[in-house]
């Protein structure tokens, strides 16, 4: 692989391994498009009748738009960007998830993410249950998840309610279980979509401190968020997109003062919210 | 530039490196796909223990159930026949009718579990990279942890009719195989079809019925006139439950014909509905 797509991509220098290179995520012209029927749910029934009618609506919605970037190790990183601009669909193409339509995205090292729906995926399985499937769906072993419970289930401060069925949690319950197993999963690379904002002020605060600290720990940290506090606080650069381009990236306190311009916020000062 | 990621693993699921690119041909590198399918082989186990668990599978009362539903499903059909045909076909046919309805029920509990496999597992698809073959592998999985008690209630059927206990048996273990094989292959194309059709699982069950009904569960298959033989030889089913009846029922080892037919058909239908998942799991993130 390596010496092939070196010798076939001319930018590719580098040997593929994380130690090797100076990248920890490598994006190449990536764009990702949604393929999307119009029917809310696609059906046998709807797909015969659209026989009968000749006809097939599918609209098209380009979410990603011929996107290159790479990141540094140990660099963290902020993506802003307005509802919709395409922060989500990239994390998840980067995490793997979603295919690209174009392009190509390199990732160097072990990847954890906290993607918007955050953890979990069964509701009537409790915490724990849901915890120890994410990780060995994630690649972990058994002994692995085992050894890291400890540790996620002190930082969720959930107690008791480890043992209950998720559907039962409230959803500050949920993104906290969530953040708690994305930081306590070793990654090299922890990208994270919108994760401080569901739980309360305390707890906020304590995983704003815990991100500080994973940033001090030379880990690269992919963060999207609204909360341009955390942004400018935690990320040494930023990334800006608006209809998925990348329309700057620069060092964080500049990309979100130029984004604050563009979104017209009136208060000037502090971002508040992290 | 190439699809196939060579690094020591450097595939899209696991190890260190990965990259992400349009697969050309449609089909992930499969080599590493597979690896990395072997490398979540506890996450498959864990998965259906925990939801085996939901269901009160290790409970007393659950278990109880698990053995009741199919003795209780036998008899019903068993008074079907008795009805239809105005008369009795002796202990034999009931021991036939059970061992039969039972293998079915591998097939069909694997066809509408996997349907439900991919689509009900929502959020961890869009959570997580892990390969996709995972969700229908583990509906069969249950499927077959559910099969596993009928089996003893086959054999206090087999011993309380009669039934001689003979080394043909020992065919049954293959056979039983080449069924379970046969599941996986068509769970995964139910579970592929579903995300694409959602109402599937509307019409399954009327299409599992007329299956079951079409295949030698309720009649021996040499009760079929020769103008309905056709029907009997383009159904999987035959050969399958064919060779097991030969196996356990007449204590003879299956002809060749019905073995060699029931092993193209396993093998054909795994690597079909394999290939036919594969190619497609890419978008089920896009679709859920
Ligand atoms: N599953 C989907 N199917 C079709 N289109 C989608 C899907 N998910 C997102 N989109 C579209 O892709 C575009 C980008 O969405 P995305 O979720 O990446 O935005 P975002 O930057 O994360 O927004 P937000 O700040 O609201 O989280 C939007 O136009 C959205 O409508
Ligand atoms: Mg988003």
């Amino acid at each position: 692989m390596s010496l092939r797509s070196a010798s076939e991509n001319p930018a590719a220098t580098f040997e593929p391994t994380p130690d090797a290179t100076p990248w920890a995520v490598k994006v190449d012209n990536l764009s990702v498009t949604y393929r999307t029927a119009v029917e809310k749910k696609p059906t046998l029934k709807q797909t015969l009748i659209r026989l009968g009618r000749r006809q097939r609506i599918i609209r098209e919605i380009k979410a990603v738009r011929d996107v290159s970037f790479e990141i540094p190790h140990g660099t963290t990183i902020g993506v802003v960007g307005v509802n919709g601009a395409g922060k989500s669909t990239l994390l998840r193409t980067m995490a793997g998830i979603l295919p690209p339509s174009q392009g190509r995205v390199e990732i160097f090292g072990r990847v954890s993410t906290l993607l918007a729906l955050g953890v979990g995926f069964k509701g009537e399985l409790t915490g724990q249950e849901n915890v120890v499937l994410g990780g060995l769906a994630a690649g972990l072993t058994r002994e692995q998840v085992a050894a890291k419970y400890e540790a996620i289930a002190e930082f969720a401060e959930l107690g008791d309610f480890m043992e209950m069925p998720m559907r039962t949690y409230s959803s500050g319950m949920y993104g906290r279980l969530a953040f708690s197993v994305a930081i306590n999963m070793d990654p090299d690379i922890l990208m994270i979509d919108e994760a401080l904002s569901t739980g309360d002020a305390r707890f906020r605060e304590k995983s704003f401190d815990k991100m500080r600290e994973l940033t001090g720990k030379a880990r690269t940290i992919v963060l999207v968020s609204h909360g341009l506090r955390s942004i400018r606080e935690l990320c040494d650069e930023a990334i800006w997109m608006h209809e998925g381009r990348i329309s700057m990236r620069d060092d964080a306190d500049t990309v979100v003062d130029a984004y604050k311009e563009f979104l017209q916020l009136k208060r000037e000062g502090s971002d508040d919210d992290i | 530039m190439s699809a196939v990621a060579e690094s020591p693993g450097g595939d899209e699921f696991s190890g260190e490196y990965h990259v992400y690119e349009p697969h050309k041909v449609g089909l992930p590198p499969l080599g590493s796909y597979f690896r990395a399918l072997w490398a979540r082989r506890q996450f498959l186990f864990e998965l259906a223990r925990t939801n085996l668990r939901a269901q009160h599978f290790n409970t007393t009362l659950g278990q109880l159930w698990l053995i009741l539903n199919p003795v209780m499903l036998g008899i019903v059909y068993f008074t079907l026949v008795y009805i239809i045909r105005g008369g009795g076909r002796g202990s034999i046919f009931l021991a036939h009718l059970m061992l039969s309805l039972f293998a079915f029920r591998l097939v069909s509990t694997s066809v509408s579990r996997g349907a439900r496999s991919v689509v009900g597992g929502g959020r961890l698809i869009l959570n997580t990279a892990f390969p996709r073959l995972i969700l229908p592998l583990e509906s069969v999985l249950e499927s077959f942890m559910r099969f596993l008690p009928t089996l003893a209630v086959y054999a206090v059927v087999h011993v309380a009719v009669g039934l001689p206990i003979r080394v043909s048996l020992l065919w049954a273990i293959p056979i039983i195989a080449l069924i379970t094989v046969f599941g996986a292959g068509a769970a995964m194309f139910t579970a592929t079809s579903q995300v694409y059709f959602r109402d599937l699982t509307n019409f399954l069950p009327y299409f599992t019925r007329i299956w079951l009904y079409t295949s030698p569960i309720l009649f021996y298959a040499e009760d079929v006139p020769d103008r309905l033989r056709p029907i009997l030889y383009c159904n999987p089913m035959y050969p399958m439950l064919g060779s097991l009846n030969y196996a356990v029922i007449e204590g003879r080892t299956p002809p060749f014909g019905l073995l060699a037919a029931s092993l193209a058909w396993a093998v054909g239908t795994i690597i079909a509905g394999t290939l036919f998942f594969i190619s497609r799991e890419r978008e089920f993130a896009i679709r859920l």
